[in-house]
């Protein structure tokens, strides 16, 4: 569904992605992991046209996103750090993305929305949030829109345990309807149920893409930290 | 695009700054205006007012805004909206709700105490000025990503227009004031959209008598249809480019 060809990018001398190319597909549900500074933000920035990369070309659906902005309407994205207009309300945000991105006749997923009972905090003005919350409106604004391929980065950090749960769940449940999902974290361990296929970059490279079965007979350790870990040491 | 500027504008709208440049504005008009018995020589003291003013105001509080919704910019891009719609819609949110101020703070005033062609021309010069400046700062902000830098260009845009052209119009002027410069002058003139304001107002009043040969070919040029088509085009020259040359690298800007 979403695949990048030979994609380059440099922030001035800075090479951030090296000739990335990678397939994601529907009933994926995909780890993107690595180092900091290791390129996942920027790839994900460059999938949504963020970012403008150098060379190679990235296809949703089997178009081109350079020329194309519906495909957009594909993606439900939470970024690492969601920033908001600090003078806006949590309501007026969410009135804003209904009134700039519904579809006709397309039912709302407001499950997050009730979820995190961000219903009772509408009037509070983004300004005042704390770094949880805002979280928690951005991973609610992702799954509202109920879109075909959702892209969370370090959707969980910063979230208090029962929403993190919470959260984990409705990636489960949006797994489960066959839905692409791309997750990128630290927090290894929280991955462990999620995720069907793992994607490694590391200086800006990809350096590959196996599915979790496959990488936990290949290393011997069921758990992803423990498997990351030994494979990173064995290749360095 | 429509939906994104409606946002816009309602967030300037509520912005306090802009709510201050309305009221000082109407302050200033209003006490021009009741203090100059003749209309016409209080319009022209209002013109001086407006000219430093309005590329200010416009041109600070624009760069500022477009640093300021940096986020609003980041969030929209990653909808399905086109970068080019974002941008737009910035501008026009801007431009619309600026010259909203203005037309609340100078154009009443003027419209109650001096309805004259002179004070139609000084509202509509006010209006251009502000499309212009809002589309300069737009220009000198996209490609800053810094925002001291770019403000502090903003700053530097405005003195330039409004100071340091005229001591560069005028040392041109006595460097070679042996040799015939009207016509020169008009050209040079157009460089500059807050002379080019200026002269639109002056010419329309009866200062414009005492301005010798050179205010002749001013009027000559200026009050003609030919001189009339020529500065519109330039003026609105001066609000498209700068904004069209900003669109172009705000679709290939990292956000």
């Amino acid at each position: 569904m979403i695949s990048s060809k030979h994609i380059n990018k440099k922030f001035g001398r800075l090479k951030v992605l090296m000739d990335v190319t990678t397939d994601c597909n529907e009933n994926e549900c995909i780890a993107l992991i690595g180092p900091n500074g290791s390129g996942k933000t920027t790839l994900i920035k460059s999938i949504l046209g963020m970012v403008v990369p150098d060379s190679g070309t990235i296809t949703v659906n089997g178009q081109n996103i350079s020329k194309s902005y519906r495909y957009r309407e594909q993606i439900g994205y939470m970024p690492q750090i969601g920033r908001y207009p600090d003078n806006m309300t949590i309501g007026h945000i969410f009135d804003m993305m209904i009134d700039l991105r519904r579809k006709e006749g397309k039912v709302l997923d407001e499950a997050l929305m009730e979820g995190f009972a961000l219903k009772s905090m509408f009037d509070k003005r983004m300004r005042t949030l704390s770094g949880g919350t805002r979280q928690k409106v951005s991973a609610a604004l992702a799954f509202l829109f109920d879109p075909q391929a959702l892209i969370l980065d370090e959707p969980t950090a910063g979230l208090d345990p029962i929403s993190s749960e919470i959260l984990k769940e409705k990636i489960l449940e949006e797994k489960a309807k066959g839905k692409l999902i791309i997750i990128t974290s630290h927090i290894l361990s929280e991955l462990d149920d999620l995720v069907t296929h793992v994607i490694y970059m590391q200086g800006g490279k990809l350096q590959f893409k196996k599915e979790i079965e496959a990488l936990r007979e290949e290393t011997g350790f069921y758990k992803l930290s423990k498997a990351i870990a030994s494979l990173v040491t064995t290749n360095s | 695009m429509r939906k994104i500027t409606k946002y816009v504008i309602i967030d300037i709208l509520k912005n306090k700054i802009v709510i201050g440049y309305t009221f000082l504005l109407l302050v200033l008009s209003f006490s021009v205006l009741s203090l100059e018995d003749n209309s016409a020589k209080a319009v022209l003291t209002l013109l001086n007012i407006i000219l430093i003013m309005v590329p200010l105001v416009n041109i600070l509080f624009a760069s500022v805004y477009v640093y300021n919704s940096a986020e609003f910019m980041e969030l929209m891009a990653s909808q399905p909206l086109k970068r080019k719609q974002i941008w737009f819609s910035v501008y026009l949110g801007l431009s619309i709700s600026l010259s909203i101020a203005f037309l609340l703070g100078v154009g009443v005033p003027v419209l109650l105490y001096a309805a004259s062609i002179t004070g139609y021309t000084l509202i509509l010069v006010g209006l251009l000025l502000s499309l212009i400046f809002v589309s300069i700062a737009m220009f000198a902000v996209v490609r800053i990503r810094d925002k001291a830098k770019g403000i502090g260009m903003a700053i530097l845009l405005w003195l330039y227009f409004a100071l340091l052209f005229d001591g560069l119009v005028l040392f041109i002027l006595f460097q070679f004031e042996d040799y015939p410069l009207e016509k020169a002058m008009v050209a040079l003139s157009l460089l500059n959209p807050v002379d080019i304001g200026r002269i639109m107002v002056l010419i329309k009043t009866d200062a414009s008598m005492l301005m010798g040969y050179t205010g002749a070919i001013f009027r000559n040029f200026f009050g003609a249809t030919n001189g009339q088509l020529i500065t519109s085009l330039v003026l609105l020259a001066w609000i498209i480019i700068p904004f069209w040359l900003s669109s172009i690298k705000f679709r290939k800007k990292d956000l």
